[in-house]
């Protein structure tokens, strides 16, 4: 079965068509990735795909269910969660913390059983917290277990941030430009731990601009345009594309993508 | 021993030791009737901050909840005959339903509108006890029973402080657990970026609607707490004067502390007192202290000095 299917999917914003009849299916343990010049909309995608935005027209099958119009919390149960492009990170919160609220399943907590601090509520606390510091063990944050989350460095709040959304052992993982703004030593990292989450078995749909990653890393590449499809296919197809390579990667990519 | 030590169970035991302690130093009842009120007032402010400190939502209308405590136990108890502990708790049912039905459209609002939603849904309840005179007698106000449980009944300052100190204890300990839960992680979470909580699995909705709705009964047990102690009480309870005194403790105090609440309810209560020799200049020096800490401490007292303490040590 294919861990997303996305038939139709149209979103305005006033008179501007932010996505225009949009199709397009990801199939389990895939590292599916979306590109595309600024403004195509990748990140509008993102937002209907996660129940942030609600589609004007449009279906979204998450593993044959359709989940079209619920919300972001209903989606994470399912198994469906994601980063940000820009930070969210829960500055007010220490790191581990951050991590914590992921693996916490707070929809089992009562509060009357948290105010009380019974014994089920001191167990669970100690295997989220347990599960937390693996994670971040995981994704190389080790050294700040004990730290404000205000206080990490830019490179480790995006490490940070997918530590957060794996705590919610999902089968689908979106990751909204994880490696902006970080250097290459850091890029090969982040490489690295998308590679090895997808071979946990979780889907990944990466959403991006360093093309050596996107190119080196993903089994399937769509590539946006002004909120619709200009292709899709693998790096390959994708890199030697003509209008793709007028529309966002410019002449000369094409062997570039070949070398990576 | 290093249990012992943790922050919340330190603080809490040093609580209760001030709490045991206080009695034996405090001269006359003038001054057992302001520390009281700071109890009261710390009671109140400490569900106040679970909703604005730690999950980050503002109101500016929780005198309303605590006059509807108020009233709902004078009525009760004065009016209907009920048992003083049945008019509170049935009272603080009543609030917390109340408080759950407003939650879903006013905690859609976020920032100022909140604000300008919490001040209108107090408004309300004061013109609602002002205008029901048939009631509530009034802008004039009614007399409160005394507070009477199997045939005993609470007498004087001395009863009363036991009863407040000891609700506030327990008031203390169910927050600071609270905090240190899941559920306190997802409060907190919402504060820090709600999107990023619901995308993880919080339903931000939930969550912020029982809050609210804990916080609303912690005031209206603190209002009828107050009307049964002093004896009689005024729509001016629940007025929005006195919802700014509460978002001002808790502010003062310091957002997200606990013990920083009960800090600023002791501080906000025990000044004007002492400010009385100021006479006609008493409300301008508060002003004046309030900006001072605003300014050079802006996280509230508590976390500002334990972060200076913190420093020092390093």
């Amino acid at each position: 079965m294919s861990a997303l299917v996305v038939t139709g999917l149209s979103k305005n914003f006033g008179g501007l068509r932010a996505v225009s009849d949009l199709s397009f299916t990801v199939e389990e343990g895939q590292i599916f990735s979306i590109i595309g010049p600024n403004g195509a909309g990748k990140t509008t995608v993102f937002n209907l795909i996660t129940g942030i935005y609600r589609p004007d027209d449009g279906r979204v099958w998450l593993h044959g269910g359709d989940i079209a119009g619920k919300p972001p919390s209903a989606l994470a149960a399912q198994g469906l969660t994601r980063t940000f492009q820009n930070l969210q990170i829960f500055f007010n919160m220490t790191a581990l913390e951050n991590v914590m609220v992921g693996a916490d399943r707070t929809a089992e907590s009562g509060f009357a059983s948290a105010m009380l601090r019974l014994p089920a509520v001191r167990r669970r606390d100690a295997r989220a917290c347990e599960q937390a510091i693996g994670l971040m063990q995981r994704v190389g944050l080790a050294a700040y277990l004990a730290a404000d989350a205000a206080s990490l460095p830019y490179g480790a709040l995006k490490r940070l941030e997918i530590a957060r959304a794996l705590a919610t052992r999902p089968k689908l993982l979106l990751l909204d430009e994880p490696a902006a703004g970080l250097n290459r030593s850091e890029t090969k990292e982040i490489d690295a731990l998308i590679r090895s989450i997808a071979e946990d078995g979780v889907t990944v749909i990466l959403v991006e601009h360093d093309m050596r990653l996107v190119m080196g890393i993903s089994d399937r590449i769509l590539v946006l345009d002004r909120g619709a499809r200009l292709a899709e296919g693998s790096a390959q197809e994708v890199g030697r594309n003509p209008d793709v390579v007028r529309a966002y990667l410019g002449t000369g990519f094409a062997g570039s993508a070949d070398a990576a | 021993m290093k249990a012992l030590l943790a922050p919340r169970t330190g603080g809490l035991l040093a609580l209760a030791i001030v709490i045991a302690l206080l009695p034996a130093v405090l001269p006359n009842n003038f001054y057992f009737n302001v520390v009281i009120l700071v109890g009261l007032n710390a009671i109140v402010c400490i569900g106040l901050n679970l909703l604005i400190g730690y999950a980050g939502q503002i109101s500016l209308g929780h005198a309303g909840f605590f006059g509807l405590g108020a009233y709902a136990s004078a009525l009760l108890t004065s009016s209907y005959g009920w048992p003083s502990l049945a008019a509170l708790v049935v009272g603080a049912a009543a609030v917390g339903a109340l408080a759950f039905l407003l939650a879903r459209p006013i905690l859609k609002l976020k920032g100022h509108y909140l604000a300008m939603g919490t001040l209108g849904m107090g408004v309300i309840i004061s013109i609602v006890l002002n205008q029901e005179a048939g009631f509530t007698g009034g802008p004039d106000g009614m007399p409160v029973p005394a507070f009477a449980v199997l045939g005993w009944t609470a007498y004087g300052e001395r009863t009363w402080y036991w009863i407040v100190g000891g609700t506030l204890l327990v008031t203390t300990w169910l927050a600071l657990n609270l905090i240190e839960s899941p559920v306190g992680r997802a409060l907190r979470a919402i504060h820090g970026s709600e999107i990023a909580a619901e995308v993880i699995g919080v339903k931000t909705e939930r969550f912020k609607t029982l809050v609210f709705v804990i916080s609303a009964v912690l005031a209206s047990v603190g209002g009828s707490m107050f009307a049964h102690y002093s004896g009689f009480i005024t729509p001016s309870e629940a007025e929005f004067f006195h919802s700014i005194a509460f978002v001002t403790m808790v502010v003062l105090g310091g957002m997200a502390s606990i013990f920083g609440s009960i800090l600023g309810a002791a501080i906000l209560t025990v000044l004007p007192q002492f400010l009385a020799v100021f006479h006609d200049y008493e409300t301008l020096v508060l002003g004046a202290v309030m900006m001072g800490v605003m300014i050079f401490l802006p996280k509230g007292l508590l976390p500002s000095l334990a972060e200076l303490l913190r420093r020092r040590r390093l």
